[in-house]
């Protein structure tokens, strides 16, 4: 069991000290999502009325949850995608020589992609004043920790589809087919209501949605936005969520044992 | 004490057989070659033993632990070097070695004397924080040996240690395998397609097609092709060849304008050759026997095609007729 735990902590490590290395990514990663939210979000907020809302909500309090669920999403997958890199240059053979069990290295890749997405998200909610959304600090743990678990369900996700991937050049493909629908579909930037059934209920298939829902759910607390922007019962989103992580890591796990 | 032991090792993609009736036994530190040709079945051989691949059928065991059965122990008594680089090229050596020793479980305090160990067997201590993307190709290959041998392991596989590497570079790395054998107890099991690699091995096995179709020390190899071949060039082919065959008792046969004499020990015969025949030869050349001969007799191909040239398949051929 050590021997696994400490196979976790490498693979967490050695992800956690290459995105260090890499300045670029580190300025493209956290640069992106503030530049989203600025234009986006100022941008929509002008033409983008929110009838349903009442006025207790304006557009850039609405979409500031689903921006953080973005960027955890884009930083997840992209992360996870590193395995195709780690394959092609050969770390994961070496990985998978070692003597340790084939859930820890999904588990600790997934761990790895979590953290960066989490720390991208940390510099989100770090913005949070500007946006006019006021968090507590008992909020912001309650936000970190929904967010760790969305990012450890969206990364598991990746490896799953990434371990099965051959080349770097199924990248463009899994933004087309999955990430975008998946983020379009989450209600981060427009609620679940009044769209077509078929629409809804793809929407309600998107993990994401849970995971934007939950956010919303924390952010709002307390507040009469919170009943008119919501979706789901924070319950529902959780048990929803933390369900993704399991069958999602599983799934990785399993598709590790088949990679040679 | 033989610490692998492969019976009928066997391994299919598909339609394809790569690896086929593979039967071998290595003794405890032994150098091991395996060496064929590219697809012969050298790499996919390793990675069944290295438990990467399951084979077919057949079974392996290495240090008494069943490939199969017990992945995890044989993973921790193997060190594996594969024929791509698979070094982190963004961490530094040190980094690289740090998380290999942390995946096989070396406590921490012996991982760092183990770490300085390694790289200075390996003429690396210098370059130790310096990230691996600086290195150049023969120092990358060193690097990985050291990697391999992190977790003190018994049995170090390499996988054409040496490939694309400079002839100083590669003779280095055969220093360094050498001297690994004998400081660290080390048996190395290795596959390589340059004949003159292979010199350095205990024993060879050839592998042509996934089968084994020779194994033994190279000296008893080259002894199945035939002994030394002593080639003369002569104005006097006529009275040279009665002369020899008269007095040495050596058939001698005529090729072209070249007379060619098969004897073991041409080193010494050759002085007294020329001692005998003087001026009436043109020059004189030795071949001695190779393992590319071996290889030639066994599949009636050069492993590498352009090493086997017209004139040594001709030569040869010359030879095996007899
Ligand atoms: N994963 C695989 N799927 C299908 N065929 C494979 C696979 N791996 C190897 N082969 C085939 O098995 C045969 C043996 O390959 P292998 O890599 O063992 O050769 P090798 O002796 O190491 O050659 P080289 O000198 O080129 O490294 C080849 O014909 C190869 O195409
Ligand atoms: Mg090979």
């Amino acid at each position: 069991m050590t021997v696994a735990l400490k196979a976790v902590y490498t693979i967490w490590l050695r992800d956690v000290i290459r995105f260090y290395r890499e300045k670029t990514r580190i300025v493209g990663m956290l640069g992106q999502p503030l530049l989203y939210l600025l234009i986006i979000g100022t941008g929509l907020s002008y033409s983008f009325r929110m009838p349903w809302a009442q006025g207790e909500l304006s557009y850039l309090e609405f979409m500031y949850p689903g921006i953080i669920g973005m960027s955890v999403l884009f930083t997840s997958v992209f992360s996870a995608v590193s395995i195709v890199w780690d394959r092609e240059f050969g770390f994961l053979r070496e990985v998978l020589v070692a003597p340790v069990p084939r859930w820890s290295v999904a588990i600790g890749k997934a761990l790895g992609g979590s953290t960066i997405a989490m720390l991208q998200a940390s510099i989100l909610i770090l913005v949070a004043p500007f946006i006019g959304v006021k968090l507590g600090p008992a909020m912001v743990l309650k936000l970190l920790g929904m967010l760790f678990l969305i990012a450890f369900s969206l990364t598991s996700l990746g490896i799953t589809v990434a371990s099965r991937m051959e080349t770097m050049e199924g990248f463009q493909m899994i933004m087309n087919f999955l990430v975008m629908p998946l983020f379009f579909l989450s209600g981060a930037m427009f609620p679940l209501r009044s769209v077509p059934p078929w629409m809804e209920t793809l929407m309600r298939a998107d993990p994401l949605t849970y995971g934007v829902d939950a956010l919303r759910h924390i952010m709002y607390a307390g507040t009469p936005a919170r009943e008119l922007a919501v979706q789901f019962p924070l319950a529902t989103d959780l048990a929803v969520v933390s369900g993704m992580s399991l069958i999602f890591i599983t799934a990785g796990t399993l598709a590790f044992n088949k990679t040679e | 004490m033989n610490i692998i032991e492969t019976v009928r090792l066997h391994k299919r993609y598909k339609d394809l057989t790569a690896v086929e009736d593979v039967t071998l036994e290595v003794r405890e530190r032994e150098i091991f070659g395996f060496l064929g040709p590219n697809g012969a079945g050298k790499s996919t051989t390793i990675r069944m033993l290295a438990t990467l691949t399951r084979p077919t059928s057949g079974t392996a065991r290495i240090d008494g632990h069943d490939i199969v059965r017990q992945p995890n122990r044989v993973r921790q008594s193997i060190g594996l070097v594969f024929q791509e680089t698979t070094l982190d090229e963004r961490l530094t050596a040190a980094e690289n070695l740090l998380f290999h020793g942390m995946l096989y479980n070396v406590e921490r305090r012996a991982l760092s004397r183990r770490m300085a160990e390694v790289l200075e067997l390996v003429d690396l201590t210098d370059r130790r924080e310096a990230r691996v993307k600086t290195y150049s190709g023969g120092m990358k290959r060193r690097l990985e040996i050291a990697r391999g041998l992190i977790h003190y392991p018994r049995v170090l596989f390499l996988d054409e240690p040496t490939v694309g590497l400079d002839p100083q570079t590669r003779n280095r790395i055969w220093t360094f395998i050498h001297e690994l054998r004998i400081r660290e107890n080390l048996t190395i099991f290795m596959t390589t397609h340059y004949m003159d690699e292979a010199e350095h091995c205990d024993r060879i096995a050839i592998i042509d097609h996934g089968r084994i179709v020779a194994l033994d020390t190279p000296a008893n190899l080259k002894k199945m092709v035939g002994r030394d071949l002593i080639t003369l060039r002569t104005p006097f082919r006529k009275e040279v060849m009665l002369f020899v065959e008269d007095k040495f008792g050596l058939p001698v046969q005529e090729t072209g304008e070249y007379l060619q004499i098969e004897v073991s020990g041409a080193e010494s015969f050759i002085p007294v050759l020329a001692g005998e025949l003087g001026g009436r030869l043109h020059s004189i050349s030795l071949h001695k026997p190779t393992l590319d001969d071996v290889f030639l007799k066994l599949t009636g191909r050069g492993i590498r095609e352009e090493t086997a040239d017209a004139w040594s398949v001709y030569r040869t051929h010359m030879r095996w007729r007899r």
